[in-house]
């Protein structure tokens, strides 16, 4: 889709482009028609039903966004091993290619279903809505979505999630905020990953990797924490269970900022 | 990134817009685009180039109005300019804001020519 990275319509949404709808060619007058609506109507409308169906099945769908490697899927990996029999977990795994990521999910006994997008750098509400026809959501509590890795598209995308969570391993610097603000503003959640490598990086300060997020007017919590250390899981596990309990009182969840214009401007 | 994405999203509901007004052509397309939306103005631009093709805007003129970033402050109540990385209180320096302008990413108006406006022309010449 974007000229840069060459992505273009994704499997999902290109029954919605093809070429010349059902136009007619009548009547009167020229005329400036005031139509006043968001650009991403046919994805919000799609995120909007994908949000009814998890709600109707009582699943809390948590949007899991990132660059490449910083260690989405090693955190699902340890949150399954750590949650055990508490609740049940799904994931829907997105990819440009390969089933890697779903092989890994399934390795620990959850189910998993691979989006392999092709050459699109995001997901979006119509793909996540066919991964859905493959997973039985009766018997989830919680849907993790791990989004493609990038930290620039996938905020524009409603998927019909409940939270959205950003991960920035500490190998990529403190200042990921600052670079990559519509990302971290959308971050219900920011997790710190990898963070075991702090004590060998003298260049990632916690504190102002948290800053920056402050400065988006962001007031997601930020949790520090390694998959490879169960020891630090605790709130981030914390967090998990509050959540699904939430989810499981009936509370209406849905991410504080909706990054595709739901949020429209209201004229003063 | 992504604008062609958005782009395609855009000629769609241009398409169904001048549809229901019974279209002929679409002469101009304004959108409102935020500085917190996500996308590029002139991604979108090139990006329209590509997706208008063989579509009713085909000769459309593409239109995007630059959407300013304002907060306003949950502390001191005002509001002020801000910049796509540093959503401050530009009075007091408070991070706890509400963004009230910038998120739009908005089709605003469309102008189209229909059978009757071309007829009209054709008259004129």
């Amino acid at each position: 889709m974007c000229e840069t990275c060459g992505c273009t319509i994704t499997p999902g949404n290109e029954h919605l482009v093809k070429p010349k709808g059902k136009l007619e060619h009548t009547s009167e007058g020229r005329a400036s028609i005031e139509v006043l609506s968001g650009l991403l109507h046919e994805n919000d409308h799609q995120a909007g039903h994908n949000r009814e169906h998890f709600d109707r099945h009582d699943v809390l769908a948590i949007n899991l966004m990132s660059s490449p490697g910083s260690g989405k899927t090693a955190l699902l990996e340890a949150t399954i091993e750590a949650i055990g029999d508490e609740f049940s977990i799904g994931v829907v795994e997105g990819d440009l290619e390969t089933e890697n990521d779903a092989q890994r999910i399934r390795a620990k006994g959850v189910p998993a279903v691979q989006i392999t997008t092709g050459q699109a750098c995001h997901l979006d509400a119509h793909m996540v809505h066919d991964a859905l026809h493959e997973m039985d959501l009766d018997d989830i509590d919680v849907l993790f979505i791990e989004n493609v890795g990038n930290l620039v598209c996938p905020a524009s995308f409603d998927l019909g999630h409940h939270i959205n969570v950003t991960l920035l391993s500490v190998t990529e610097g403190d200042d990921k905020p600052a670079k990559y603000p519509v990302m971290f503003r959308a971050a219900d959640v920011m997790v710190l990953s990898k963070a075991d490598l702090l004590d060998v990086l003298d260049d990632f300060d916690t504190g102002k990797a948290e800053r920056h997020l402050r400065e988006l007017a962001n007031p997601a919590d930020v949790m520090t924490l390694s998959a490879r250390r169960p020891e630090t899981l605790g709130p981030w596990l914390d967090w998990l269970r509050e959540s699904v309990k939430a989810k499981r009182s009936g509370e209406a969840l849905s991410p504080r900022i909706q990054p595709d214009g739901v949020h429209l401007h209201e004229p003063a | 990134m992504h604008e062609l994405s958005v782009c395609q999203g855009l000629m769609r509901q241009v398409e169904q817009v001048a549809a229901n007004n019974n279209a002929k052509s679409v002469k101009r397309i304004l959108l409102r685009v935020g500085g917190l939306s996500g996308v590029e103005p002139s991604l979108l631009q090139s990006a329209f180039e590509i997706a208008r093709a063989g579509t009713i805007a085909e000769h459309a003129e593409l239109e995007i109005e630059d959407g300013p970033i304002v907060v306003k402050c949950q502390e001191c109540g005002a509001s002020s300019a801000a910049k796509l990385n540093r959503l401050l209180c530009q009075y007091c320096g408070e991070w706890r804001v509400n963004v009230v302008e910038g998120e739009e990413l908005l089709l605003l108006s469309m102008d189209i020519e229909t059978a009757q406006s071309a007829a009209e022309e054709s008259r004129h010449v």
